[in-house]
This record gives C-alpha cells, structure tokens and sequence, in this order.
C-alpha cells in the first residue's frame, strides 16, 4: 500500500475542501477502498476520513413521508431498521444478501454507492484496464467475460456496477443528497453512476470534493411495500457478487397493476432501470404472460459482450420470477436466504 | 506525522503513538499489543479469520484503519473468557469440534459471538449458516460450527428465560 496523508476533518465543508485537492479521495469504514489500496489499484496521496462528522448516521422520516438515510448510516443498520425495513422490503432484502454480516457491520451506506466493479481485470494489475488506467486498454474484452455486461457496455469497458443495494433503490427514485465545492445538491441515484462510453475512468458524476451525504427515498417509494422482492443469482449460496438480479415492486389495486418498477443488477455500469417493461404492466393483471412480455421488453437492448449472452435469458428469467413473487407478495419476514431465487415462497409459482 | 489514538482493548485502555496512519486494527493488534488470536488470513476481507468486535459488533479488522477508530471499543478472542471460565461460545466449539486446523476459529467464535447480539438467526440453522457466511473454514468443520452456535444459543436464550422468570 502506498503511504498516505491522514486527515480528520472537524466539519463537511472542511471534508470537502481536503477532498477536492488532486490526489485526495474520502475514506467511510474502508470495506472496498482498503481492499483496493492493498492491492495497488487505488494509490491515493490524501485520505480524508468522514467517520467522525457528526449528523451523518441518521435515519430520518421526513414530514412529506420521505425517507433520509446518513451516508454514514452502516448497511446493517438499514437493513435491521424495523420502519426502514417494513416500508421498503426490496431494499432490506437487497441490503442483506450483499457481502457477509461482517462487511455490512462496518460498510456504509455512501460507500456502497461508490464501491468500485469487481471486474478481475480493474484488479489485477498486470491487466490492461480503462478504468483503472485510462486509454490502456481492456483485457476483459478479450478475456474471461462470463460475469461482465451485456446493457450499456463500450468497446472501452464491460465492467458491471457490482452494488445490490443500488437496484432497488435505482427502482424506488431514490435521490442523492451531494455536498460539493458550490454547496449541497441533488440527483436521482439513476443519474449517479455513468455508462463507461469513451471514459470508464469516471464511474459516476461525482466531481473532486463531492461528498454523499444522504440518500432519500420519495414519498411514493412507500407505496409498493406489499408486493417488493429483490432476485439475485450468485454463483454460491451466500457471500458473492450478483450474477444476475433484479428488484420488482408493484403497486396492485383492484387486481391489476397500478404501477410496477424494475432494475437490474449486474448486467451493467449501473443499476439498470428498464422503464418500457414498467410501462407494459401498467393497468395489466399480474399474469405471467406480461411478465414475460415486460421481461422481453426489459433485454430488447442487451447484447453480449464476450461469453455472457446467457446472462440474457437469465436476467428475463429472473425479471419474470421477481415479478411474480412479488406479485405474490412480500413476505413476513426476509427469507433465511435473502434474495435467493431458489429459496421456495409457499403460493408462489417460481419456475415461471 | 504521528498520530495518536486511544483504544480499549478487552476492558483495559490502551494508548497508541502511530508513525503510519497505514496500520489497521489487525496488524496493530498482533504487532503491538501481541494479540495474536485475532489472525491474518486473507487481509483483504474474505476469509472472515480476522474478526473482532468494535463497539460490540463484529468487523474485519483487516480493513479496519486504526487511525480511523480513534477511542473504540474492542473485544478479541483474548478477551471473551473470564479467567479459566471459557465463553459459552468457545465451550460449544469445544464439544462439537467446531474445528480442526483451528486457524478461522477465533474469527469464527467471535463471528458467532456478535451474531448471537445482533439476534437476527435465533436458533434456525439456515440462517446461522447464511449469518456465518463471512467465516471460512478450509478444514470443512461447518457441520460442527453449526451444531456449536446453536447449542450456544439454546443455552443463552434458557438464561434469558431464567433472568425473566
């Protein structure tokens, strides 16, 4: 690990002055920055260290029923909040089948927007990588590719945004709450993460000194409590990065659809929201047919980039299977496996 | 720049001058304090080996900066026994084999001990394993782990209906 300054900043405008120096970069509990500063993929000069600012560890319920989560608020905190938990299962879910108990203890809320793609090649540093090192290439694209994505992808990189909490979230508008150099602002999550285009390098919006401090859910995101799930297909049971997955929320009224959100996790450099299958169930009944038709809807723009077309099919798949357990409708209690499309749901009809 | 942090280390308060703010509460431990139960396996995350509990719940302290814990509270492996009194938890390993190499045990016992705080697997197997899922054991002594958190269990929650009765 390269040696680095230590700063403590007292305040966030001082965090975001020492921030937004060349070289500097903030550090939150470290779960993903430590990992990648061990392995010399990220080689900053300054960190700036946000945990001790006080009033960013807040869950708040705002008067217009809108839902204010501190960017320093830990990913097990969240999950484990019973109102958080109760008016937005899918998050919950999505929260708890992410890393190990350990890493969800410690990691942050902020930090898991920001977490960097686990593509093998961004770490392995003998691997030409654009992200990692712009304008040197990409050795994903002619390498092992199976994981990488098959939505929004360039010739430059095809690396995926690893986060599941972002997917639901991503689903529900959720909004960022941003502190920078010209004072605080905000942004639909949906406009955080950046497609990697010619520049794989910025993977998100964010400029130097921009500092998350909270992340909102709207007042509506409530609304579709009764009928949420998060899907994530891994390839071990538990403490891996999505495959596949996908959030489905649904608000049913009078046997149809009322409104329906969707994203996709995995599949590409951000969580994806495919609004043309949301817009297809809009005042359909729940049936398996318009998922499979919003499913299809869903992938009309996927293509494979390398050895992936199967994470296609797989991710209409599990677009139909959390539709329909969503359908069915949230469970009591999250399942002992959070997430996991293979766990069985009594009334449900899983193999759709 | 040195820097200096406070911390207490299994009840007892400990001061640090630090002259690399790239040390982490893993390395200082075994460095520092020699505490040597907590250990290094992977030191990047994986393998669960190197866990302890800060501020009564459990983290990898490989990714843990000691500099960043300024004034934490800290419970290793050498801190869970009261004198010859072995931990509830450590005593369960013991009569399941919950082990057989024994190098992911102290992260495993303290792993199992922060889970049974944070009361979200109770005594259902499945979610034990998926609680638990942050600790390897490349000896394969899952079955015996299992077996021990949930007698552990069964006896904390027969204390706590003794305490309410």
């Amino acid at each position: 690990m390269k040696q680095f300054d230590y700063v403590r900043p007292a305040t966030v405008a001082e965090a975001v002055a020492a921030a937004a120096q060349p070289g500097a970069t903030y550090l939150a509990a470290g779960t993903n920055l430590l990992d990648l500063m061990k392995g010399n993929i990220s080689r900053p000069d300054r960190l700036v260290d946000v945990t001790h600012l006080d009033g960013l560890d807040q869950i708040e319920t705002l008067a217009d029923g809108s839902m204010r989560i501190g960017a320093l608020v830990s990913n097990a905190d969240l999950a484990h909040d019973a109102n958080f938990a109760k008016s937005y299962p899918a998050v919950a879910e999505a929260l708890l089948s992410g890393a190990s108990a350990q890493l969800r203890n410690a990691a942050s809320v902020g930090g898991n927007l920001l977490q960097r793609t686990r593509c093998a090649y961004f770490y392995d540093t003998a691997s030409r990588c654009n992200k990692r090192e712009a304008g040197s290439g990409c050795d994903a694209r002619d390498g092992e590719n199976r994981t990488h994505a098959v939505l929004g992808w360039s010739e430059n990189c095809i690396a995926t945004h690893p986060s599941d909490f972002c997917v639901p979230l991503v689903a529900l508008d959720a909004i960022v709450e941003i502190e920078g150099r010209n004072g605080r602002r905000e942004i639909a999550l949906d406009e955080l993460h950046r497609l990697p285009g010619n520049a794989p390098e910025r993977d998100s919006v964010l400029e130097p000194g921009d500092l998350v401090v909270a992340v909102r859910l709207p007042p509506a995101a409530r609304g579709f409590a009764a009928h949420a799930r998060y899907l994530k297909v891994r390839e071990r049971t538990s403490y891996a990065f999505a495959i596949v997955s996908a959030a489905a929320a649904l608000r049913i009224e009078n046997g149809k659809i009322a409104e329906a959100r969707l994203a996709l996790g995995g599949v590409a450099a951000k969580p994806w929201r495919p609004r043309a299958a949301e817009d297809v169930l809009r005042g359909v009944a729940p049936t398996t047919d318009a998922f499979q038709e919003a499913a299809r809807r869903a992938l009309t723009e996927a293509k494979p980039s390398g050895d992936n077309a199967y994470k296609i099919e797989l991710a209409r798949r599990i677009v139909v299977r959390a539709l329909t357990l969503a359908a069915a409708g949230t469970p009591a209690r999250i399942p002992a496996l959070p997430a996991s499309p293979l766990a069985s749901t009594s009334g449900a009809i899983i193999h759709a | 720049m040195n820097h200096s942090i406070s911390l207490t280390v299994n009840g007892a308060r400990r001061d640090f001058v630090l002259d690399d703010p790239r040390v982490t509460l893993l390395d200082l431990l075994r460095e520092r304090l020699h505490l040597t139960g907590t250990k290094k396996g992977c030191d990047r995350g994986q393998c669960g080996a190197c866990t302890i509990l800060v501020d009564g719940k459990r983290i990898n302290s490989c990714f843990a900066l000691a500099i960043s814990h300024d004034g934490a509270d800290i419970l290793t492996i050498e801190g869970v026994a009261r004198g010859d009194q072995l931990h509830p938890v450590q005593a369960a390993f013991i009569a399941h084999d919950g082990f057989q190499c024994g190098f992911c045990t102290p992260g495993q016992i303290m792993s199992a001990i922060g889970m049974m705080q944070e009361a979200q697997a109770g005594n259902d197997p499945e979610r034990i394993r998926e609680c638990m899922s942050g600790n390897l054991c490349r000896c394969g002594a899952y079955a015996g782990i299992v077996d021990a958190v949930l007698e552990a269990q069964a006896g904390a929650d027969e204390s706590s209906q003794r305490r309410s009765a």
